[in-house]
C-alpha cells in the first residue's frame, strides 16, 4: 500500500539514475532516425537548389545590339558583317548564317541595320558574371562599354530547345538528344511491354510449378541485380559486332535498354497479376471459360493499372540510363535530329555526359539545364506512376 | 482482316439448330494466327541466315515469300473453319506457345550477357595469363594495340594488365558508399517504420526514393561540378592535398545514390518483424530503443544484411559517377583523397575510343566484367538465400 503514496523509497538513486540514463539513450536514438532521414532529404533540397541554381542561367541568352554591315563581301567571309573589334562579341553561329541569309534576301546588300543579335558565349558568361568566362580583358571593356549604353539586353533561350549539339556553345541545344531519346524509348517499350507482360502472365497465369519455371523465375530476379553496364556489353557483342545493328543507331540502344527494363517490367506484372484475387479466376473458370479467355477478360483488365505503374517506372529508368549506351557507342556529337532508327543517334543523358566533360564554362549551364529537363520529365513520368497506382488502386 | 474472314465464315454456320463449338472471336483468331506464324517463323529464320552469312535472300524475294506463305496459312485456315472446328483449344495452344517464347527470352537474355562476356574474356586471357591479370599490380595497357597491328618490337614495353589497383579502387569506393549508406538508410527505416506516423511514412518513403530515380548521370555531374571542388577545399583548409578526381566525392555520392535500396528494403523487413514481439519486449519494461536494437533488430538482421549485399552489387556496377568523378589512372592506395578508378571505369575506357576491336585491350573490358558479372551474381544469390531463411522464419 505504501509504495503507491511514497514510492521513492523503494527506488535507490542508483535506480532513478540508471533509469535517467536508459530514457536519455532512448530518445537519443530517436534523434539518430530524424537526424538520418534529414541528412537525406537535407541532400536532396541541396541538390535540386543546386542543379537549379546552376540551370536557370541556361535559359537566357545575352544579345547585343550591333550595327550589322549587309555587304557584298559578307557573303563569303561573314566576318566583314561587323565591325572589327566586335567580332569576338557577336556570336559566330549566328553570324556563319549570314552568307545564307544574305543569298536569300539580295534586296538587303548595301543596309547598315542596327540590330539584336545573339552574343558570344564568352560574352554571355561574363554578363552573368560566371567565374571562368574567358573573355579578354580587352573585350570585357568593351562589353561593360555597350552595357552602359543599354546595348545588352537577356532573352529567353528557345534555341536551347531548338537546336541540336553543337561546338559553339551558344548555339547548342538538346534537340537533337530529345528526338534520340523518344526514338530510343519508343523501340524500349515496343519490344519491353509486351514482351514482359507476356513472360509475366506465362509464370502467374499458364505455368505448372516444374523446375524451368523456377529456374526463370530465380534467372529473372539476377537479371534485375546484373549492372547495367553489362547489358552494353551484351548489346555490343551481341546486337552490334554480331547481327550488324549499326553502332550509335537508336536501334541498338533501345534494343539494349528493352533486355535492361524487361526485369522491371516483368516483377511488377507479376505483382499486379498477384493481386487480382484468385476467386475471379475460380469463377470465370466455372462459367466454362478458357485459361486465355479468363486472363484476357477478366485478369488483365484488372491487374491493368498495376502493369502501367510499372511499365512507366521502367521506362523512366530506362530513360535516365547512360552506361549501356556509352557502351553501344550512343555518346557521339550528333549535331542534327536522326530520321530513323538506323542513324547515329544520342539521347539525353548522354548530351549530359558529352557536355559535362566540355571545357568550355558556357556548356557547365547548359549540362545543368539539360539535367533540369531529364528531372522534370522523370519526376512527372514516376509522379504520373503514383497517381495512377493512387487512383485506380483496389482493395479485394 | 483474316480475323474477320475466319469470324465471318464460322457466322456463317451458325444457323437456330447449329451451335458452334467456339465463340466466333475464336475461329477469327485461329485464321489470324495461321497468316502470322508461318509468315513470321519465315522472316525469323531468313534473318538468322542473314546474320549468319549463310545466305542472303533479296528483300522482293523475301516478301513474296511471307505474303505467300501468309496467304497459303490463311486458305488453310479457312477451310479448316466449320460449326465443329474446335477453334478455342488450336488458339489456346497457340497462346499457351506465345508466351512460353516470351518467358524464355529472359533466360536467352542472361545466356547472351554470359556468352558474350565469357567468350570475349576467352581471348583476352589467351594472350594475357589469367594469373597475371588477377594478381598484378601494375595497368598498362598503352602498347597493347601495337601487338594488335603485329608491331612488335624491344623498344616498346609490354603491355600490363594487372587488375588489382582497379579492384582496390572499386573496393575503396564501395566502402565509402556504404560507410555513408548503411548508417543512413538503417536509421531512416527504422524512424520511418517504428517511430513515423502512417501518414508521414507516405510521404517520407517516396520522397527517399527520388534519390534512387535521380539519374546516375546527374549524379556523376554533381559529384565532379559540385562536390569534388568542395572536398579539395576542405581538405585544403586542413593542410591535406586532394586530387580533383579523389575517391571520395564519387563515394560520397553513389552511397547518397543508395540510400533508398537500405532504407526501403530494411523498412520492409522491420515491418515484417511481427508485433508480439516488440509487446513482448515492452511488456517487460524495456524502452522503445532497447526493444528495437535487442528484439527488432536482430530479428530483421537477415532482411537488412540482404539488403547490405543488394546495395554492395549496386555499388560496384555504378558507372556513370566513377565515370565523370573518379580517376582514370589505376592507383593501388588507401587514400581516399588521391585518385583512383573503379573496374566500371576502365570497361568504359576501354569500349569508348577508336581501338580495334581485337586488340587486348578492348577485350580487357569484358574480362573485367566479367569479374564484375560474378561478383554480383554471388552477392546477388547470398542474399536470396539470406531472405528467403528469414521469411522461413516468420511466415
Amino acid at each position: 500500500m505504501n509504495n503507491s503514496t511514497q514510492p521513492n523509497n523503494f527506488i535507490s538513486d542508483e535506480k532513478k539514475l540508471r533509469q535517467k540514463r536508459r530514457e536519455r539513450a532512448d530518445s537519443r536514438f530517436h534523434w539518430y532516425g530524424l537526424t538520418a532521414l534529414g541528412l537525406a532529404l537535407a541532400f536532396l533540397v541541396f541538390f535540386f537548389v543546386d542543379i537549379i541554381g546552376q540551370a536557370v542561367p541556361a535559359f537566357y541568352q545575352t544579345e547585343v545590339k550591333v550595327n550589322i554591315h549587309y555587304v557584298e563581301a559578307a557573303k563569303t567571309n561573314y566576318n566583314k558583317a561587323v565591325d572589327h573589334k566586335l567580332r569576338r562579341v557577336v556570336s559566330r553561329a549566328w553570324l556563319r548564317t549570314l552568307p545564307v541569309y544574305l543569298k536569300r534576301h539580295p534586296e538587303l546588300i548595301g543596309n547598315n541595320i542596327k540590330q539584336w543579335v545573339p552574343a558570344d558565349s564568352r560574352v554571355d558568361q561574363y554578363i552573368k558574371q560566371h567565374n571562368g568566362h574567358g573573355l579578354k580583358s580587352k573585350y570585357q571593356r568593351i562589353v561593360d562599354a555597350m552595357a552602359e549604353e543599354g546595348r545588352i539586353r537577356q532573352v529567353f533561350n528557345i534555341r536551347f530547345f531548338t537546336s541540336g549539339d553543337s561546338k559553339l556553345p551558344e548555339n547548342a541545344g538538346i534537340f537533337s538528344a530529345a528526338v534520340g531519346s523518344i526514338f530510343t524509348l519508343l523501340i524500349t517499350m515496343l519490344i519491353a511491354v509486351p514482351i514482359g507482360v507476356m513472360t509475366a502472365i506465362y509464370l502467374e497465369e499458364f505455368s505448372e510449378d516444374n523446375h524451368f519455371t523456377r529456374i526463370i523465375e530465380v534467372n529473372i530476379n539476377n537479371l534485375a541485380a546484373i549492372p547495367s553496364i553489362l547489358y552494353g556489353l551484351l548489346g555490343l557483342a551481341i546486337f552490334i559486332n554480331f547481327a550488324g545493328v549499326p553502332r550509335s543507331s537508336a536501334l541498338a540502344g533501345g534494343l539494349t535498354l528493352a533486355l535492361m527494363t524487361l526485369p522491371i517490367i516483368i516483377i511488377a506484372t507479376r505483382a499486379a497479376l498477384q493481386s487480382v484475387p484468385s476467386s475471379i479466376r475460380e469463377a470465370a473458370f466455372g462459367l466454362g471459360a478458357s485459361r486465355w479467355q479468363t486472363t484476357w477478360h477478366h485478369v488483365l483488365p484488372l491487374a491493368m493499372p498495376g502493369i502501367l505503374t510499372g511499365s512507366i517506372i521502367g521506362l523512366a529508368q530506362a530513360m535516365g540510363e547512360t552506361a549501356p549506351l556509352l557502351i553501344v557507342g550512343m555518346v557521339a556529337y550528333v549535331p542534327d535530329a536522326p530520321d530513323n532508327i538506323l542513324e547515329a543517334a544520342t539521347v539525353l543523358p548522354a548530351q549530359i555526359y558529352t557536355w559535362a566533360g566540355e571545357s568550355l564554362r558556357a556548356y557547365e549551364e547548359r549540362t545543368a539545364a539539360a539535367i533540369l529537363v531529364l528531372l522534370t520529365v522523370l519526376l512527372s513520368l514516376n509522379g504520373l506512376a503514383v497517381y495512377l497506382r493512387k487512383h485506380f488502386e483496389r482493395r479485394w | 482482316m483474316a480475323f474477320w474472314m475466319g469470324r465471318g465464315k464460322a457466322l456463317s454456320f451458325e444457323t437456330d439448330d447449329v451451335r458452334l463449338h467456339s465463340r466466333p472471336g475464336f475461329y477469327g483468331l485461329y485464321a489470324v494466327s495461321w497468316i502470322a506464324l508461318p509468315a513470321l517463323a519465315v522472316s525469323l529464320l531468313f534473318s538468322i541466315a542473314h546474320i549468319f552469312n549463310l545466305f542472303t535472300v533479296p528483300a522482293p524475294m523475301l516478301l513474296a515469300t511471307t505474303l505467300g506463305l501468309g496467304s497459303a496459312g490463311l486458305w488453310f485456315a479457312l477451310s479448316h473453319i466449320n460449326a465443329n472446328f474446335r477453334a478455342r483449344q488450336a488458339v489456346e495452344k497457340v497462346m499457351r506457345g506465345l508466351l512460353f517464347t516470351a518467358a524464355a527470352i529472359s533466360i536467352l537474355t542472361t545466356i547472351g550477357i554470359v556468352l558474350s562476356v565469357v567468350f570475349e574474356s576467352v581471348r583476352f586471357f589467351k594472350v594475357i595469363p589469367i594469373w597475371d591479370f588477377i594478381t598484378g599490380t601494375q595497368w598498362q595497357p598503352d602498347t597493347a594495340f601495337l601487338i594488335g597491328a603485329g608491331r612488335t618490337n624491344e623498344s616498346v614495353a609490354p603491355p600490363l594488365f594487372g587488375s588489382l589497383p582497379i579492384f582496390a579502387g572499386t573496393f575503396m569506393i564501395t566502402l565509402i558508399a556504404m560507410l555513408v549508406a548503411v548508417p543512413i538508410g538503417l536509421f531512416a527505416a527504422i524512424y520511418m517504420s517504428e517511430y513515423a506516423s502512417h501518414n508521414a511514412r507516405g510521404h517520407l518513403k517516396p520522397m527517399l526514393e527520388i534519390l534512387a530515380g535521380i539519374p546516375t548521370v546527374v549524379y556523376g555531374f554533381f559529384a565532379a561540378i559540385t562536390i569534388s571542388p568542395l572536398i579539395v577545399n576542405i581538405a585544403h583548409t586542413f593542410g591535406l592535398e586532394a586530387d580533383y578526381t579523389n575517391a571520395l566525392a564519387p563515394g560520397l555520392i553513389m552511397g547518397i545514390m543508395i540510400i533508398p535500396f537500405i532504407s526501403s528494403l530494411s523498412d520492409d523487413v522491420i515491418r515484417a518483424v511481427p508485433q508480439s514481439l516488440r509487446d513482448g519486449s515492452l511488456a517487460l519494461g524495456t524502452t522503445k530503443a532497447e526493444t528495437i536494437r535487442h528484439i527488432v533488430l536482430p530479428a530483421a538482421l537477415p532482411g537488412i544484411v540482404s539488403a547490405c549485399l543488394l546495395a554492395i552489387s549496386r555499388a560496384i556496377g555504378e558507372t556513370m559517377i566513377v565515370v565523370m568523378a573518379a580517376g582514370l589512372r589505376p592507383n593501388l592506395t588507401a587514400n581516399p583523397l588521391e585518385g583512383m578508378t573503379t573496374v566500371t571505369v576502365k570497361i568504359v575506357e576501354a569500349l569508348t575510343g577508336d581501338q580495334e576491336f581485337d586488340s587486348a585491350f578492348t577485350l580487357s573490358a569484358f574480362a573485367l566484367g566479367l569479374v564484375l558479372l560474378i561478383a554480383t551474381l554471388i552477392l546477388n544469390i547470398i542474399s536470396i538465400m539470406v531472405v528467403r531463411k528469414f521469411r522461413q522464419q516468420y511466415e
